[in-house]
């Protein structure tokens, strides 16, 4: 079928960046500039559903910008893949600006404005990766929202936020600058394009080992997917204020790496050239290493954002080892985690930061005994934790068990006994946190037992979160169809 | 009237200044408008000819209505016509931002100094029409006298000497360039680009060619500022006033590449360039040690002002780099990037221009919290750093990504390394200077008060905004410029 | 041997110019006073004029003003381009000796300026003296 040609993808991407100049100018009144905020997240949103039917027809939208290079232009396009990522961030944006409000003047942080203009311009880089039609303009939205982030990570503006900010930078952008632009020009260089395409436009012309080498530099120079060595730049960028944290490096920043390893299996690849080369078994081996390790370190973790951190890492590897074990189910459950795990882990970041404002405390051995202070909260979070561990009835089991399937369609048993140690390992780090937030006795709680929850807005969008998690477990739709859909 | 616009771009200005020197004397509040509309004429008749060269080819005029070879001529193609607007706008901008910081550094000469620069820009629009290899060199030096004078107006302590030096090293290549040229007459007999260009296959395999083409080469090196070659250009930029920095900087360097490009298309042709003198190689490495060594040097200052002129030395490695790569890619980034990285570098020493007006000193570390205080200021520093470490939209990424994929064709990987490596860097010295004036003067703690508003005037501002608005514009549309202009041009070179 | 010979006798004038300017980039580059510096610079460029000057010259030829009567006469004669020297090396270099003339004064100018500033001319002690600042 021929793509549609119209704008709206265009002013889905624009429409935050465009909001920008009116954030500015009402920045001395804090409540219209919130409204424009939200006014932007929900014609966001609006385009971006809008979009929706058609594509679940099997049509996708294109938008042409400008065409800089022959056979490169900056284009976007609407495909299934691209529609489920922008989905989910857009949705989450509208409630992690309202969890702003509540966490950002809870807190009285300083520099709101510059937190809310950054803000909008990091989502609009994020439906940039979502809908971008080649590596080209992928890599463009890509390098944007590292500089948007930045701000936004080294909010704080300390010591501690500088010195993050630095390792910040210098794995994001090294690896881009360093990695992934050489590649992409490699790429170029031997296919004459860089378009998404359905079988891939390496196949032909190119040498074995080029196509090895590359495939692992571009795997290694998404470094916003934090596989393992390139992931500490995650523990450090939770110096940021928690909504940053939860929809930027639980959904958007990190989706942004692992959607671009996607887009590089099915498009620039295809899965034909990749199960040709029998590269696919090495790369899962170093997904399950991230997997493992980063569930194992966090447990080791004190401070509740820093385990989140870990965990996140450990998640993203599962999104990887799907897309590279190449075989349908296991894809299928790869890309519908990028869903699964962005309701849940923003769940828990949204927690976290709720129990930040209620009660200043951030270190997991300070909070015994918060259940019974903030019970909606801790009830969220357990419904968040089992999410992630991909226990029914929590959209995270959907995923899990396609994986699973996964791993047996390509005849890959040890990494059916990776999956199932990381989420033993996850229970073994999540469960403690619920029981002896709720359980604990009277005597060793650290906090009485009145009722204190954190500010309304902060409390509604984790409990509304926590109950999409449920609610995708028995409506994946249309996530699922859009990952079937992308599949083919 | 059309056919005489190459003449009108060089007389305007120069008619220009001769009206300064008289207001000079008579009444120096003139001397203001007369060089703004000078260059404004000159822009203007740049704009049109750039039109008429695109739409109907190569314009050529003679001087005087004497034919060549005899007669001088000025030609001017779909190049010289993108260089001739890229300096007379920056040259019209600079004059319009530098007005107040004139007024103020140089109260007493500032007559003097409209004067001089107008007749530096009347020598570099001569430079890039011209097509008689002798004349060249005349407005060469007449470019280099006026950059020379103009930047030892500054900071009286070490200009003068800087300049000096300058002087002794310009000399020596411009001289160099001479003997080429003589050696080329002795060859040829002929003076004239064109005419030396279709005399030169019949003796192309004499050692007297190669020599001239050697010495003009390292004549238009030392000119250029190419490492190691480049010793006079950090001192020479650093104790200039800000206001003739910004408009030598990123023209002059710029414009001597331009006539490397044309010795190496027009003159020599691209066969003999790289079949009979195989130095590819050898240049190629020597740029790629410029530019990793700009890069590193630009790390170890601690003034801004050192810092700009050292990556100054790093783009020139990139542009030389690229037109010796030997194929259509490289040569096309290398000609994409005089563009862009005159566009940058007049963008970067606005910045540096304003914090000159109301700081007073550029030390790094005394940068401290001018987020706060500078913040339109600083939001163009941050797009023209960005441009430099070669972020997509803006226009330094278009040409990086040329010039890497000429150098993967070339296989030049060292090359290819070497601009890796400096956008790396360049990320390392935008982000020190952001850090700094980020992250307030107490480390550790923010203050809650913004430190109050101190930003350089609106007739500073105004030409940041309007280069911030071309480094994205020339950026998404550079399709358009090579694919109109640049590939044309290329092309006609290699038939 | 006696080819080098040859070579050297014949073509002497571009020996001498080459000494000429090597003569002046070492006084350039070695001497201490600036204004040693700048007569080396000069002596370079005057080499380079020389070179030029040179060019022109051929056997048996004479100066390039044409021969028997004057004004109207001369312009309707047939001309042997042989009889004459080249007159365009001596135009072109009067062009550029007005060029070094020009350099020149700017260079002292900036000598005085730096005298004024300094008391010295001699670069050793310049250095230190700016480093003082």
């Amino acid at each position: 079928m021929d793509p549609i040609l119209s704008f709206r993808p265009l002013l889905a991407v624009m429409v935050s960046m465009l909001v920008i100049p009116v954030l500015i100018s009402s920045g001395k009144k804090p409540n219209a500039r919130e409204a424009w905020t939200f006014a932007a997240g929900l014609v966001k949103f609006g385009l971006i559903v809008s979009m929706l039917p058609a594509v679940l027809q099997g049509q996708e939208y294109l938008f042409t910008l400008s065409t800089p290079f022959p056979g490169v232009p900056i284009q976007l396009r609407v495909d299934a893949l691209g529609m489920l990522f922008a989905l989910v961030a857009s949705f989450l944006w509208i409630f992690t600006s309202l969890y702003s409000i509540g966490y950002m003047r809870g807190l009285n942080e300083h520099g709101q404005t510059r937190f809310f203009v950054f803000f909008a311009l990091a989502l609009s880089s994020t439906i940039g990766v979502a809908f971008s039609a080649n590596l080209f303009t992928l890599y463009l939205f890509y390098e944007l929202l590292s500089l948007a982030t930045y701000p936004l990570v080294t909010h704080h503006q300390d010591k501690k936020s500088k010195i993050s900010g630095r390792r910040y930078l210098t794995f994001i952008l090294g690896t881009s600058i360093g990695l992934v632009l050489p590649a992409m020009l490699i790429c170029y260089h031997y296919a004459g394009t860089l378009d998404f395409t359905a079988t891939g436009i390496l196949s032909g012309q190119v040498p074995t080992p080029v196509l090895i080498t590359l495939f692992f530099v571009f795997i290694f120079g998404f470094a916003k997917a934090a596989i393992m060595p390139f992931h500490s730049w995650l523990p450090a960028a939770m110096v940021a204020p928690t909504p940053v944290s939860a929809l930027l490096h639980a959904v958007a920043v990190v989706k942004v790496g692992v959607f671009s390893i996607v887009r590089i299996v099915t498009g620039i690849y295809g899965v034909d050239l990749l199960s040709d080369l029998h590269i696919g078994p090495i790369a899962a081996g170093i997904a399950a290493i991230t997997i493992l390790a980063g569930s194992l370190i966090a447990m080791s973790q004190n401070e509740l954002k820093r385990l989140l951190a870990f965990s996140t890492i450990s998640q993203l590897s599962y999104i990887v080892l799907g897309v590279v074990l190449l075989s349908p189910k296991a894809m299928t459950g790869g890309i519908i985690h990028i869903a699964m795990h962005a309701f849940g882990k923003i769940t828990l970041f949204f927690c976290a930061g709720a129990i930040m404002v209620a009660t200043g405390k951030k270190y997991l051995s300070e909070m015994k005994g918060i259940g019974r202070r903030m019970p909606i909260t801790m009830g969220a979070f357990f419904i968040g934790a089992l999410s992630i561990i991909g226990v029914p009835p929590c959209g995270g089991f959907i995923s899990k068990w396609y994986l699973a399937l996964g791993t047996l369609q390509a005849d890959q048993m040890p990494l059916l006994i990776v999956l199932l140690t990381s989420s033993l390992l996850n229970a073994i780090y999540f469960i403690p946190i619920v029981f002896k937030a709720f359980f604990v006795p009277e005597t060793d709680a650290l906090f009485n037992a009145k009722f204190q929850e954190a500010p309304l807005c902060c409390v509604i969008p984790l409990t509304i979160t926590a109950l999409i998690s449920i609610w995708l477990f028995f409506y994946p739709q249309p996530f699922f169809d859009l990952a079937r859909m992308a599949i083919n | 009237m059309s056919a005489h616009y190459p003449a009108l771009i060089i007389l305007i200005p120069l008619l220009a200044a001769f009206l300064n020197t008289a207001f000079v004397w008579l009444d120096k509040r003139l001397c203001y408008p007369t060089t703004v509309l000078g260059l404004g004429g000159s822009v203007y008749f740049c704009i049109r000819l750039l039109l008429k060269v695109v739409g109907n080819g190569t314009m050529a005029y003679h001087v005087g209505g004497w034919a060549p070879p005899m007669g001088i001529e000025l030609r001017v193609d779909n190049l010289s016509a993108l260089v001739l607007l890229l300096v007379s706008v920056i040259a019209f901008m600079n004059i319009i931002a530098s007005r107040k910081s004139i007024n103020e550094e140089l109260t007493f000469k500032s007559g003097a100094f409209y004067t001089i620069y107008l007749l530096f820009v009347t020598g570099l629009l001569g430079v890039v029409a011209t097509a008689d290899l002798f004349n060249l060199y005349v407005l060469l030096e007449i470019t280099s006298l006026s950059a020379y004078a103009l930047l030892a107006m500054g900071n009286q302590d070490r200009a003068p000497l800087a300049s000096l030096n300058y002087i002794f090293l310009g000399v020596v290549g411009a001289s160099f360039y001479l003997l080429g040229v003589g050696y080329l007459y002795i060859m040829t007999g002929t003076l004239n680009m064109a005419d030396v260009n279709s005399l030169l296959p019949g003796i192309a395999g004499s050692s007297a060619v190669m020599v001239a083409f050697v010495f003009c080469l390292v004549g238009i090196w030392i000119k250029m500022g190419l490492f190691p070659l480049h010793t006079w250009l950090p001192n020479a930029y650093s104790y200039a006033p800000v206001s003739s920095s910004r408009v030598i900087a990123p023209l002059m360097t710029k414009v001597m590449v331009y006539v490397m490009i044309r010795m190496m298309i027009s003159v020599f042709g691209l066969d003999f360039v790289f079949e009979q003198i195989s130095l590819e190689g050898w240049v190629v490495a020597l740029a790629s040690v410029a530019i990793i060594s700009g890069a590193v040097m630009a790390l170890a200052q601690k003034d801004l002002k050192k810092m700009l002129a050292y990556i100054i030395v790093c783009e020139i490695g990139y542009m030389v780099g690229g037109a010796w790569l030997g194929n259509s890619q490289g040569m096309t980034g290398a000609i994409l990037h005089i563009v862009n990285d005159a566009i940058m570098t007049f963008a970067l020493f606005l910045v540096l221009g304003n914090i000159v007006f109301t700081r007073k000193k550029t030390a790094i570390k005394d940068l401290r919290g001018i987020f706060s205080s500078m913040p339109w200021t600083m939001a163009g520093f941050i797009l023209v750093g960005i441009s430099i470490i070669g972020v997509p939209p803006t226009c330094g990424f278009f040409s990086k990504w040329y010039l890497l994929l000429g150098g993967i064709e070339a296989g030049a990987s060292f090359f290819v390394f070497a601009l890796v490596l400096s956008s790396l860097i360049s990320a390392v010295l935008v982000f020190r200077v952001v850090e700094t004036a980020f992250f307030s003067p107490e480390d550790g703690g923010h203050e809650h008060e913004k430190a109050a508003l101190n930003e350089a005037p609106v007739s500073m501002l105004v030409p940041l905004g309007l280069t911030g608005v071309a480094i994205i514009a020339v950026g998404i549309w550079s399709g358009y410029i090579v694919q109109h202009i640049i590939l044309p041009f290329i092309q006609q070179g290699i038939s | 041997m006696p080819d080098l010979l040859t070579e050297i006798v014949n073509k002497y004038n571009y020996w001498l110019y080459i000494i000429l300017m090597m003569i002046g980039l070492y006084a350039m580059i070695a001497k201490n006073n600036l204004i040693k510096k700048l007569v080396g610079m000069n002596i370079f460029q005057t080499a380079i004029i020389l070179f030029f000057i040179s060019m022109g010259y051929k056997d048996n030829a004479t100066i390039p003003i044409i021969m028997g009567g004057h004004g109207g006469e001369a312009a309707h004669k047939t001309i042997e381009a042989s009889q004459y020297i080249n007159p365009l090396p001596h135009v072109l270099m009067l062009t550029a000796i007005v060029v070094s003339v020009a350099t020149l004064g700017v260079a002292l100018a900036l000598i005085i300026l730096i005298y004024q500033r300094y008391q010295t001319l001699e670069e050793d002690e310049l250095r230190m003296r700016v480093k003082q600042k």
